[in-house]
């Protein structure tokens, strides 16, 4: 009993604030309050007027698709050399690929800049985000992608190869429709990662700023917050179909390939 | 008889570890071959090396005589059954089956038909829309040997296709796998560990221990006259006796501790005659136990039942020969008036000379 009312305890703690968004979303009031005042779509219309917003998106849904197109990719490598081949040093090379699971952020994005800046002379620009989202999202991507390929049977591309397919075609016609509901899911995962950072994308953006970094520069203006109550709204919703979607492809996956479920993100 | 394969002083070694050990082997066009052996006697090994998914470190195959050196897996007359029997999941069985006819060129209708013959052939007619995930064992088995077939290679490779079948299925799919290779007239390859299976099936096999093939005959010979105690041990049970080897003309008179003397003629010491120490080796079946008033033509002994195994059909007795400390393993058919002795009873045995095997080791 204890332990049901502290999960619920849990549950409202962890979810009430993201409940709180939609709920000023549509408030009648530039004052983030209690008592509420009316019924508002205002603060959504509002958001279709502020034009730098609109670049700010754009710039993020880019770098979003390219880090996780790049994330997933290198991935997909990573993933089928971890379960098909042994080398030397493996599990040193992909506990080393993991590490930016657990770095904070903060210093990765400090020792980016550094390197960047100071070492490297690159300009600031949506690349050096992209390169940097890369790196976080890939123990995401490999994460899920191992699960993929790891289900799979080694003798199936050797039997497509015994048939008479070249190596290329063995992967293309029998592995990768296998592993395809992974890298699906890599990819919104990915995406939806890439897609609300914003300590890296705040040290490393040059002149655009990415959405999350937009969003944080609104703040300084009181009136604006309903507004950007309203995107968090359209984000947290975005946010959770990409995922749902995700994860409706990775149960397929194991559906098709007729294994049994062990667990997701969902 | 012509080699469609021959293997020529095959070596491979995985960085300091010899998997082969010179072995040469040649197989005819229609054989049922069977390569034999515990699990780690690189028996898939020389399987996959056949396959083109392993290269040899050392050594020459052959396939309907042409080189295989550097010829990839796709590109050989072999077709393999794999283990795991490697059913594309993503599927459909007729899929599967037709997946190998891709690049071959023929009509959609010629495909069509191809795949149901295929299907027909190995009993799987009306499966073909079936989602390849939803077969049984044996079904998945049928489906990856149609697929294998359809191409008709010069040689199909098995892989312990039937180890993870239970047993009366496995019995049922080693008839119908010796029909099939009958019908089709295709070299087959079989790797088994299991020694019934082999010498079942087979018309010839190689036993295999520590990548070297100790020894490479039919299954007759390879029960009744195994090369050496290993092989004799490994195939079905065995028997062994201490003996004394001493050759007198054209025979050899063994000393055999429990069974007396016995006269060996030269075939029944097949890797060469014997002198000194050494042992015999005797099959359960070739020992009986005489029951009362029994006589037999043959030489007899005695000894003490220590344990018996009931087996419906058979009964095994653990007999202790007198002066013997093992003991040795007796097989007998339960007829309707024999009865079955039990544990400390004393038993009669008798022996037929003709059956001994002799070993130097």
């Amino acid at each position: 009993m204890t332990l049901r009312i502290y999960a619920i305890a849990y549950m409202i703690f962890l979810y009430a604030p993201v409940l709180l968004l939609p709920v000023f979303a549509f408030n009648d009031s530039p004052v983030i309050a209690f008592p509420l005042k009316g019924f508002t779509w205002g603060w959504f219309n509002d958001l279709a007027g502020i034009g730098a917003l609109h670049d700010a998106v754009k710039n993020s849904l880019w770098i979003a698709c390219m880090s996780a197109i790049i994330a997933t990719g290198l991935g997909i490598c990573a993933a089928r050399a971890a379960t098909r081949f042994e080398f030397p040093a493996k599990r040193g090379i992909m506990g080393l690929i993991m590490i930016p699971l657990v770095l904070p952020e903060i210093i990765v994005a400090v020792s980016l800049l550094v390197v960047l800046v100071q070492i490297l002379n690159l300009p600031l620009s949506n690349w050096t985000i992209i390169a940097a989202h890369v790196l976080i999202c890939m123990p995401f991507s490999i994460a899920i992608l191992n699960g993929a390929f790891s289900n799979l049977d080694n003798s199936l591309e050797e039997a497509a190869l015994d048939l008479g397919e070249s190596r290329f075609a063995a992967f293309r016609l029998v592995t990768l429709p296998l592993v395809m509901p992974g890298i699906i899911s890599s990819l919104l995962i990915s995406f939806t990662i890439s897609l609300d950072e914003f300590i890296i994308a705040f040290f490393l953006s040059g002149s655009e700023p990415t959405m999350p970094v937009y969003i944080w520069g609104l703040l300084r203006f009181p009136q604006r917050l309903p507004a950007v109550m309203a995107l968090g709204t359209i984000l947290v919703i975005l946010s959770i179909v990409l995922l749902v979607i995700a994860e409706y492809f990775r149960r397929r996956g194991l559906k098709r390939a007729g294994l049994k479920d062990t667990g997701g993100f969902l | 008889m012509t080699a469609l394969i021959s293997l020529t002083g095959i070596n491979k070694y995985y960085g300091d570890y010899h998997a082969l050990r010179d072995v040469d082997l040649e197989i005819a066009e229609g054989e049922f071959f069977s390569l034999l052996g515990p699990s780690g006697c690189g028996k898939t090994t020389l399987l996959r090396t056949i396959a083109g998914f392993e290269d040899v470190t050392d050594g020459v195959v052959l396939i309907d005589g042409a080189d295989m050196a550097g010829v990839a897996a796709n590109l050989r007359p072999t077709n393999m059954v794999f283990q795991s029997y490697a059913i594309f999941p993503h599927l459909t069985v007729a899929q599967n089956v037709g997946f190998g006819l891709r690049k071959s060129g023929m009509s959609r209708s010629d495909k069509a038909q191809a795949v149901q013959d295929a299907l027909e052939m190995v009993g799987l007619g009306g499966f073909g829309a079936r989602a390849a995930h939803a077969l049984s064992g044996g079904q998945r088995q049928r489906v990856a040997l149609a697929r294998a077939l359809i191409l008709k290679p010069k040689v199909l490779l098995l892989d312990e296709p039937l180890s993870a079948l239970d047993k009366k299925l496995r019995e049922q799919m080693q008839t119908e796998l010796r029909r099939l290779q009958r019908q089709v007239g295709i070299t087959f390859i079989l790797v088994t560990h299991d020694q019934e299976e082999a010498l079942i099936m087979s018309d010839r096999v190689a036993v295999m221990f520590e990548g070297r093939i100790a020894q490479l005959a039919d299954p007759q010979t390879l029960y009744r006259r195994p090369l050496t105690r290993q092989v004799g041990d490994f195939i079905g049970v065995m028997n062994f006796l201490p003996a004394q080897f001493k050759p007198v003309g054209d025979l050899i008179t063994a000393d055999i501790a429990g069974l007396g003397q016995a006269e060996l003629a030269s075939e029944q010491c097949p890797a060469g005659p014997v002198t000194g120490g050494g042992a015999v080796g005797i099959r359960p079946e070739i020992l009986s136990i005489l029951f009362q008033g029994e006589t037999t033509s043959q030489r007899e002994t005695v000894g003490q039942v220590i344990e018996r195994a009931y087996y419906g059909d058979m009964t095994y007795y653990d007999v202790r020969l007198d002066d013997v400390d093992a003991p040795v393993t007796i097989s007998m058919k339960n007829l309707i008036d024999r009865p079955v002795l039990e544990r400390d009873d004393r038993a009669r045995v008798s022996w037929d000379p003709r059956a001994l095997v002799g070993f130097s080791d």
